[in-house]
């Protein structure tokens, strides 16, 4: 196992070339091309803040002002989490060709399929900043140095259930279907349309379990809420644990590997 | 020194899961506790069995064999696609494989750019590719299209470009299988040149191919393959007149089966003693009138009428060693043997034979009657041979009618269209009838070679 993943070294110019060519396809023939990577989370942001300011202003406490700014630290990373998740759980059925006809590192297609993702939660960060000067929220930014590593356990963590669930769905193409809902659950499940204190008190328990819960309030404390970001041991401690399922999710993919060729 | 490709012993099974197993779910997996565990097979299928060779550097190794015989398995082990189950596959310097040309292209952007991306999968580095890239479009010839999308291209410029890319690799061992007829006449002398181009360059080419031509003309060394055993190996010339061999034997024995198969159905048929009016018309007078009319196609439905007084018990063809088959050369002298039983002493008989192609076209058509025998009487088992010296007919299949009748056509057992062989030829001629000719030439005409 360790050798292949030695192995992925060599493979950056692939990768790097394999996302290029994964942006460029995704827009190619719309008239806007890549603005809408801009436009999408802009338009997001627009739908929500209309409904959470004119639809229900009462939905959260005053001190949550600009809701919809909230929400948007969450939402921007979640959908690079569940797409990621989503396209990679397909990418070794679709790259078929690839793996039965050439000689090829299979383990590239669900990475490429996160870091593609990764770019598009890149392009939707300038629309974020734009709102948060707008807002004149006040950022400290030493706090911002934090983001890189929250950037980095986000990916580290997707990697690694992106490489499990890529392998597994090979195998097991319920999953696909199956992983939608799942995905659903988990968006409601993480404070992400409300914040760890407007959950109730015994669901507290809860939220702490899950992973995703530290990821979005490490960026609700950087990009939101005012003073320290108070959530370091969290972040570290999750990304001790992103290593972990990287390496139990590459242990699977590359248990299963030979068999790709045969079950795709 | 050591070879190119060192296959040993290298056996592949692949798991075929029973249905129940393919539409497994997680939770079934999880509750079997065979998620990390091995999937068990329910069944498995040997594809390849303890094949071993070697291709020695500048080589040009063919392998042949019929569908399903485990050339490309073979292939996709060698290229590292799947690993083999058993034995071990050492292959010296880099790889290009010629398997499915262009998998990597993504149909929207274009030729240009999936060329670079092509070229990256298959382990050049960017400027790698920037160094080949003209030799490449002009390889393609795709000057004109290269920066259209892909999934613009007709299928032989997207294989001539996916060939074109795999190519200028500049591997040490080139993998080929089966592409060579992705082009037209002139792509394909290309990419026999660069072949050629390549042995020169001492480096080694694994050819898989259904061409025995190709093989003959242009390997140094042949290897067949049949249900995943090795058959035999050597010079190509020897290996693939193996293979024909076997072929022949293998089509003998289908066709056998099938006129079994007809000779049972046409069995079940009661003798009738009114002639059958296959379409309203009456029963034809010999084989020859018949033939007339088979030639519009509508009446050649095979089967058996008569009334049986006169039977045909059992028929075989045979070729020069005497023994039955259904497989000659052309130009064999071949016999058919009829033996056939009359009830009760007989007088008025016609004995009949009617040879037709594929198309249903009338070859030949003769019987007694028209060679003037006379009839005087049949009585009891006796036998029937009809002796051709020479059956000069081009390749291809024939049946057989044969008919014992009256002279005014009624029937006594008519076996319509249920014997077939096969006419195999080293000669691709065409026609119906091969007349015995030679060519002579005078003046300052030369050639090489020639067959007659």
């Amino acid at each position: 196992m360790f050798s292949s993943l030695a192995k992925l070294g060599r493979y950056r110019a692939l990768i790097l070339t394999l996302v290029v060519r994964d942006l460029k396809a995704r827009y190619r023939g719309s008239v806007l091309g890549f603005f809408w990577s801009f436009f999408n989370p802009a338009l997001l942001l627009f739908i929500y803040t209309f409904v959470f300011t004119k639809v229900l202003p009462s939905s959260h406490p005053a001190s949550m002002e600009p809701f919809a700014l909230f929400m948007f630290c969450g939402i921007l990373p979640w959908t690079w989490f569940s797409a990621s998740l989503l396209e990679s759980s397909n990418t070794l059925i679709a790259g078929g060709n690839l793996i039965k006809k050439v000689m090829f590192p299979a383990e590239v297609l669900p990475i490429v399929t996160v870091l593609a993702n990764m770019v598009h939660f890149f392009l939707g960060l300038p629309i974020l900043a734009a709102f948060v000067l707008y807002y004149q929220r006040p950022i400290d930014p030493l706090e911002l140095l934090w983001l890189p590593v929250i950037v980095l356990v986000q990916l580290i963590l997707s990697t690694g259930l992106a490489l499990f669930l890529s392998a597994l769905t090979v195998h097991f193409r319920d999953l696909k279907d199956l992983l939608g809902n799942l995905l659903t659950l988990w968006f409601f499940a993480t404070p992400i349309i409300y914040s760890v204190e407007m959950a109730p008190r015994d669901m507290q328990w809860w939220l702490n379990i899950n992973p995703m819960t530290h990821l979005m309030r490490s960026y609700q404390e950087v990009l939101f809420f005012d003073g320290p970001f108070g959530h370091q041991r969290w972040l570290l401690g999750l990304g001790v644990g992103s290593i972990v399922v990287f390496l139990a999710g590459y242990f699977v993919f590359d248990r299963l590997r030979d068999s790709f060729a045969e079950e795709v | 020194m050591k070879p190119a490709i060192d296959i040993i012993n290298v056996s592949k099974v692949y798991r075929r899961y029973a249905r129940r197993r393919q539409f497994a779910t997680l939770k079934s997996a999880l509750l079997d506790g065979s998620l990390l565990g091995d999937l068990k097979p329910d069944e498995t299928f040997q594809a390849l069995r303890n094949v071993s060779f070697s291709v020695p550097k500048g080589c040009t190794y063919g392998v042949i064999g019929s569908n399903g015989s485990g050339k490309s398995t073979l292939l996709k082990c060698v290229a590292g696609i799947t690993r083999p189950t058993e034995g071990e596959v050492k292959v010296d310097g880099r790889i290009s494989a010629l398997i499915e040309l262009g998998a990597g292209f993504h149909p929207e952007i274009s030729g240009r750019e999936n060329i670079f991306i092509n070229g990256i999968m298959l382990g050049l580095s960017k400027k790698e590719v920037q160094r080949r890239f003209d030799e490449i479009v002009e390889f393609a010839d795709m000057q004109d299209f290269i920066d259209a999308p892909v999934k613009t291209y007709s299928s032989g410029m997207y294989m001539r470009l996916g060939f074109a890319v795999a190519i200028h690799v500049d591997p040490e061992v080139l993998l080929v299988d089966e592409v060579l007829a992705v082009g037209d006449q002139g792509f394909t002398h290309k990419c026999l040149d660069k072949f050629s181009d390549f042995r020169r360059r001492n480096k080694s080419i694994l050819l898989v191919t259904h061409s025995l031509d190709l093989v003959e003309k242009f390997c140094d060394e042949a290897h067949w393959l049949d249900k995943g055993v090795s058959k035999g190996e050597g010079d190509p010339k020897k290996v693939v007149a193996a293979y024909i061999m076997n072929v022949e034997d293998s089509e003998e024995h289908s066709l056998a089966k099938a006129e079994a198969a007809r000779l049972a159905a046409s069995a079940s048929e009661v003798p009738q003693a009114p002639p059958p009016d296959v379409d309203g018309e009456k029963a034809p007078e010999n084989p020859v009138d018949d033939a007339e009319t088979t030639r519009d196609g509508f009446k050649a439905t095979e089967g058996r009428w008569g009334t049986r007084e006169i039977e045909i018990t059992q028929v075989s063809i045979s070729g020069p060693d005497g023994e039955s088959g259904h497989v000659f050369q052309s130009g064999d002298d071949i016999t058919v043997h009829m033996t056939m039983t009359a009830k009760e002493p007989m007088t008025d008989f016609v004995f009949g034979l009617g040879l037709f192609n594929a198309d249903g076209v009338c070859v030949y058509g003769t019987n007694t009657n028209l060679e003037e025998f006379q009839p005087s009487e049949i009585v009891g088992e006796c036998s029937v041979r009809f002796e051709m010296d020479r059956l000069d007919l081009v390749e291809g299949t024939y049946r057989l009618d044969l008919a014992a009748h009256k002279a005014d056509g009624y029937p006594y057992d008519y076996h319509r269209l249920l014997y077939t062989f096969r006419i195999k030829s080293r000669v691709r001629d065409v026609g119906i009838y091969r007349p015995a000719h030679r060519w002579t030439f005078g003046g300052g005409i030369t050639f090489k070679g020639g067959t007659t």
